[in-house]
């Protein structure tokens, strides 16, 4: 009897037993093998200069993407930077260093951080410095942990404060400093912020990633860590801030802005607005907020006239992203880094031996209406202007244009401010378009779409017979009782490249007619526009810097001493160049050669 | 007492049987949907599911896990091409501008987009993305070399249809 009912009840245990077995199926993935050895390029390889920009900063070869860590120390400005040293696609990450005295020339340094613990044995990706009190600079950096890509931060600082390069950094053992609990989703908590102070003299930083998925797009988070000492850190029991439906955040950049200059990450006060930018992982490109933050409650507010999402203000309507922005102590400015990549195919990357630059670094102040950022390239590239052409009180009819010489319209930094008479002729907005598709507008009526008040601006990097050309130009429209002006950098008709264009919902991917809609108040009948031309980028600042756009190009015409530069008007409405500057630029003397 | 406990046991017994089968068959109902969804949300539903069946990991992968899977198949396919290419360049006539054209692109598929595709998926796929969206461009660059006269037509769209529901899985993760 007593037998049989411990066989009983060893048969259920058993029955248990296999029933669970059955049940865990957690543990089995889809099997596939990482590839360590990855993409190589054969050992000889020739990086052509075909489409290499002149003064943008870019390695000598290879694939680039995030700026890291940008920070000023001792009289050095220092950009890090994710960097692939096997080849041309991302992979294989690293941080790339340079440094520079003056932004502008670029000497390369050896790699400061790449794999070599078990912290961040597969990978070493993106983060920030934070310069401690006693002038010590710390890297925050975001490690991966296996070939699942789990993310975690890690530390690391130099090993030798008196190199004035700070070319080696070292990871102390205690690392990781932050790993991800149950609540975070730990392949999407990346990128940590510069910390700031909190008014209670603790450390804080910003971690991106998301929330898991609501309604088929997840909920953007910019997490909340907080230290007394940087290196033990909790997390706050709210994230810094979050947006429903916007998709995982990246590179995080919380700080504070005034109208008159750059701010120390740390300041508050009351003459002082906050910005939170992030990037979007599902749509490439990037929206900050401007907003209130709250100090006791460790909270960041957007206005309330902000849109928080994927319609949001960007930095840049075009190719930018991972930016990230640092505080120049002795120009008390604060600067932003951002990066584009190419925008062409794999193979054009493969034959030319490098992938990627990053933009000429900008200065960020708040715009005295309080309701966006204004950004101007550093006043340091000025010094690579040479040969100078101007032009004043030109007029352009329908269909004219006049070319400038003198320069090399290849290389060239120019700046030029439109008038008009009247603003009767803007053409109008039909209340059906979507007022944020601004690329959907800018591809339907191009640079030769007759207009009203527009199209008019410069076409960049132009054929002699304009076979191939990229324009910058305005068209503005009448909208119900205000004006709206649609800036535009089109790549469409940039290269006679052929057959690599791909066209998905009526936009070419790799020809993309980039473009931005701002208000702007349009009482002086005027229009300024500023264009940094580099063989193979355009970048782009309307009226002192209120609408930004980079334009990624590849001419197989319009290279070197055959580029051209023109300014137009296909508009009905007549206007006057009141003043055009250009300026051929010379290559910076030193850029990590 | 004795009596009183056998039939508590079998019954305990039956119970657990038919939960822990429901619950191993509602997984599997659960895995056969992901696959279903997934597939759903791509332009090529059969290619889809014919290719994530034909792997046996597939049905206890989770997305990016199925969109590795989808990875693998655009690699194999584009091995598939590159020999063909080759195969060609070493023994016909046919347009060898052309040819060179399709080995160039295919070796940018081979050693850069997939090996980039595989490593980004999980964790930051907008590589893994714009991986595959090159790879049918690539594929279509190749074809297009011929000016209409492709002995590849077949190959070529074959990566491409892969591809493009590679990268349409892939997008879910974004």
């Amino acid at each position: 009897m007593e037998l049989s009912n411990s066989i009983r009840w060893g048969l259920a245990v058993l029955y248990v037993c296999f029933c669970f077995a059955f049940f865990d199926k957690n543990g089995v993935e889809a099997s596939h093998r990482v590839f360590k050895q990855f993409q190589s390029l054969p050992p000889n390889v020739t990086v052509t200069q075909a489409n290499r920009t002149g003064y943008h900063f870019q390695p000598t070869k290879n694939w680039i993407n995030d700026p890291n860590a940008p920070m000023y120390y001792n009289g050095v400005y220092h950009l890090f930077y994710q960097y692939n040293p096997k080849g041309v696609v991302w992979g294989n990450i690293v941080w790339a260093h340079s440094v520079s005295k003056d932004l502008i020339n670029w000497t390369a340094l050896e790699p400061a951080i790449y794999p070599s613990k078990p912290f961040d044995k597969y990978g070493c990706w993106s983060g920030s410095a934070t310069i401690l009190p006693g002038n010590k600079p710390v890297i925050l950096y975001t490690g991966i942990v296996d070939d699942k890509n789990t993310q975690v931060q890690n530390y690391a600082i130099p090993a030798n404060l008196s190199d004035p390069y700070l070319r080696v950094w070292i990871k102390p053992d205690n690392n990781p400093l932050i790993v991800a609990d149950k609540s975070i989703n730990s392949t999407f908590f990346r990128d940590p912020t510069t910390a700031w102070l909190g008014g209670d003299g603790n450390w804080r930083i910003s971690i991106g990633g998301r929330s898991d998925f609501n309604n088929n797009i997840s909920t953007g988070v910019s997490y909340l860590y907080r230290s007394r000492d940087f290196l033990k850190w909790v997390k706050a029991e709210h994230p810094l801030h979050a947006s429903n439906g916007t998709g995982n955040w990246e590179c995080p950049d919380f700080y504070p802005v005034s109208v008159s200059g750059g701010l120390d990450t740390s300041v508050v006060g009351p003459n002082v607005k906050h910005v939170l930018k992030v990037s979007l992982d599902a749509t490439r490109f990037e929206y900050y907020t401007l907003g209130t933050y709250d100090v006791g409650k460790d909270i960041y507010a957007p206005d309330p006239d902000m849109v928080d999402g994927w319609n949001g203000l960007r930095y840049d309507y075009g190719n930018f992203y991972a930016s990230k922005s640092f505080f120049d102590p002795i120009k008390k400015r604060r600067i932003l880094w951002g990066w584009a990549n190419e925008s062409d195919t794999t193979d054009n990357d493969v034959s030319k031996g490098w992938a990627g630059i990053q933009l000429i670094p900008r200065t960020l102040t708040l715009d005295p209406n309080g309701k966006q950022l204004l950004q101007w390239p550093v006043e340091e590239v000025e010094t690579l202007r040479g040969n100078k052409v101007e032009l004043s009180n030109k007029i352009l009819n329908k269909g004219e244009s006049v070319e400038i010489k003198g320069i090399t319209a290849a290389q060239a930094d120019v700046n030029v401010t439109f008038s008009f008479e009247s603003l009767d002729k803007a053409e109008p907005f039909d209340q059906s378009w979507d007022r944020y598709d601004a690329q959907k507008l800018c591809s339907q009526k191009g640079s030769t779409v007759e207009g009203g008040l527009g199209p008019f601006g410069i076409l960049t990097l132009a054929s002699q017979n304009l076979e191939e050309y990229t324009p910058v130009f305005f068209r503005v429209f009448k909208d119900q009782d205000k004006y709206q002006v649609l800036m535009c950098s089109d790549a469409s008709r940039s290269t006679l490249m052929d057959g690599k264009c791909h066209i998905k919902d009526g936009k070419d991917a790799y020809r993309p007619s980039f473009a931005g809609f701002v208000n702007v108040d349009l009482k002086e009948n005027k229009l300024s526009l500023r264009s940094l031309i580099d063989n193979s980028v355009v970048e782009s600042f309307r009226a002192g810097g209120k609408t930004c756009i980079t334009s990624r190009v590849y001419p197989t015409l319009a290279v070197n001493e055959n580029a051209h530069l023109y300014a137009f008007n296909n508009g009905t409405q007549t206007v006057k160049i009141d003043s055009l500057n250009a300026w051929s630029m010379s290559k910076p003397l030193q850029m990590n050669n | 007492m004795m009596n009183k406990m056998k039939i508590p046991i079998s019954i305990i017994l039956v119970l657990i049987t038919i939960a822990v089968h429901s619950c191993a068959i509602s997984q599997e109902i659960k895995d056969q949907n992901l696959i279903a969804t997934t597939c759903k949300n791509t332009p090529n539903y059969r290619l889809c599911i014919n290719t994530l069946q034909a792997d046996r990991g597939s049905a206890a992968a989770d997305v990016a896990g199925l969109g590795l899977i989808m990875v693998a198949a655009v690699k194999e396919k584009s091995r598939e091409a590159l020999s063909a290419v080759n195969k060609l360049l070493v023994k016909s006539r046919t347009n060898p501008k052309a040819l060179q054209q399709c080995r160039d692109a295919y070796k940018a598929v081979l050693e850069g987009d997939v090996p980039e595709a595989e490593q980004s998926l999980r964790g930051n796929p907008k590589f893994a993305e714009n991986g595959m969206a090159d790879v049918a461009v690539e594929a279509d660059s190749c074809e297009a070399a011929f000016g209409g006269k492709s002995p590849l037509t077949v190959v070529n769209k074959a990566v491409r249809d892969l591809a493009v529901v590679a990268r349409a899985i892939i997008r879910n993760l974004l």
